[in-house]
């Protein structure tokens, strides 16, 4: 059998209950098209067999954290569509320079990006100095590049592309110190962050917030699992506070729907209402 | 083509529930030109992959709604899959297929450069919708979309591949052809004149 072999649908059902069965973690409302590019992928990568995969996944007790660090997909940008940025700037943060305090948080955040994105934003609103942004994964890898908050140049030139976009004054650069083939996010920027581990699935509302960005994470769950996400957000947001989907993700829940009023339509910004 | 052959194709492509367009460079003309022509009453949905910008806000949609009969929209995250419907995958995510008939998006790593990716859509395509689905790989400069159309293929799907010396860069549909990923290799103007032959048996029927 070569690495690289196909898995059917059945198998990759195997594979959601034999990790149910042995870790306690439950992948069955993840959409299967996506999580088994995931699995095959790990196969690849790790030269295993589906069987191989199998074993290690129940013998070795150390492999499971490195499985479930790979599943999750990383891939992110600073200032990811810069027309959101944009919309945030006009539509949303007028708003949030009305409150106190302004707690954000970046759900699902991989390493960080879109967190110094949003401290970014805040800072050149003047907000720096009353917002404080959470950024939370299940990936604790990726965690621990969020909280360095070290990009290559390479990434940085794209990600300056995309500042570029928003409009914002300056460019991408200015916040960060380079030296050689990487950039560091200014301290400044880092001291309004904190990053921490937390599982949208099983773990519950762990503050307050008056915005929380979750962008391009509900694509990879099942409709009833995203309503069951979407209850977790609506509990942890203060009342005419903001949530921000990806802007190919929507709210099919009718009862959500009724209680988020549309702030932009193709962002896909909503805000709290009662 | 003999008639027996064009017969037998025309039969496969009618019994398919959803055509999937695949291309990249030099393939937004043909595609266009197949959208343009399709009745109101087409019965399949029609998914395409055209390999795009990240930030790329061409609007692809609009210009095709705009000059079309048939209804286009650009794909969000678990639509559910109708016929007489053209979905445009969109810039930056890959656009794969569920079983329950519904898309789902992914942001996952580039496959050849590119996001989205015709490979992706078309494996994806393979388990979901297997002999159900016909697909077309057009022109384009590198090699996205061969393998996955070689999966269709093995699971019975119809596989067509644009004529390489038709196309305005053949890197692509030869890929496909390299690998006998295609049943049939047609030029452009014979796929629009087959998928308009099967949109007429459609409304007769």
């Amino acid at each position: 059998m070569s690495m690289t072999d196909d898995i059917s649908i059945s198998e990759l059902d195997d594979l959601i209950l034999l990790i149910k069965q042995v870790h306690g973690f439950d992948f069955s409302s993840y959409t299967k098209a996506s999580l088994k590019r995931r699995v095959l992928r790990i196969m690849q990568l790790k030269k295993l067999a589906f069987w191989d995969l199998k074993n290690v996944l129940v013998n070795d007790p150390l492999f499971f954290q490195e499985f479930l660090d790979e599943i999750t997909v990383n891939v992110t940008e600073m200032f990811r569509d810069p027309t959101f940025y944009k919309a945030l700037n006009t539509q949303v943060l007028p708003y949030l320079a009305t409150f106190q305090h302004i707690k954000v948080w970046s759900a699902g955040c991989s390493s960080g990006e879109e967190a110094y994105s949003l401290a970014m934003l805040m800072q050149e609103a003047g907000l720096k100095d009353k917002s404080f942004i959470y950024g939370t994964d299940i990936n604790a890898e990726m965690l621990a590049q969020a909280k360095r908050g070290i990009y290559t140049l390479r990434n940085i030139k794209s990600y300056a592309e995309n500042y570029k976009q928003t409009g914002l004054p300056g460019t991408l650069t200015d916040h960060f110190t380079i030296m050689y083939d990487a950039g560091a996010v200014h301290n400044e920027l880092k001291r309004n962050t904190l990053f921490s581990v937390h599982n949208l699935i099983s773990d519950s509302v762990f503050n307050e917030f008056q915005m929380i960005c979750c962008r391009n994470v509900f694509i990879y769950f099942e409709s009833s699992l995203q309503d069951k996400i979407l209850e977790v957000f609506y509990n942890s947001l203060c009342n005419l506070g903001f949530l921000c989907l990806g802007s190919k993700e929507t709210i099919r829940s009718e009862y959500y729907r009724k209680r988020l009023k549309v702030v932009n339509s193709r962002e896909n910004i909503y805000q709290k209402i009662g | 083509m003999d008639s027996d052959n064009y017969e037998n194709l025309l039969k496969r492509l009618s019994a398919a529930e959803v055509v999937i367009l695949g291309g990249s460079a030099g393939s937004f003309t043909p595609i266009f030109n197949i959208i343009k022509m399709l009745p109101q009453t087409y019965n399949k949905a029609i998914v395409i992959v055209i390999h795009r910008g990240k930030n790329n806000f061409s609007d692809i949609e609009n210009l095709f709604g705009d000059n079309c009969r048939i209804l286009v929209s650009e794909i969000t995250d678990k639509d559910k899959i109708t016929g007489g419907h053209v979905y445009i995958a969109p810039a930056n995510y890959h656009t794969l297929f569920e079983k329950r008939k519904t898309f789902a998006l992914d942001v996952s790593e580039q496959v050849w450069y590119s996001k989205p990716s015709i490979d992706v859509t078309f494996e994806s395509a393979a388990d979901a919708y297997g002999d159900k689905c016909a697909a077309i790989l057009l022109s384009g400069a590198n090699q996205d979309g061969a393998s996955g159309l070689l999966k269709l293929r093995n699971k019975g799907a119809l596989t067509i591949v644009q004529r390489p010396t038709d196309a305005e860069i053949g890197i692509m549909p030869q890929a496909a052809v390299d690998i006998n990923a295609g049943e049939f290799i047609l030029t452009s103007s014979e796929i629009l004149k087959l998928i308009s032959a099967s949109s007429t048996e459609t409304q007769s029927s």
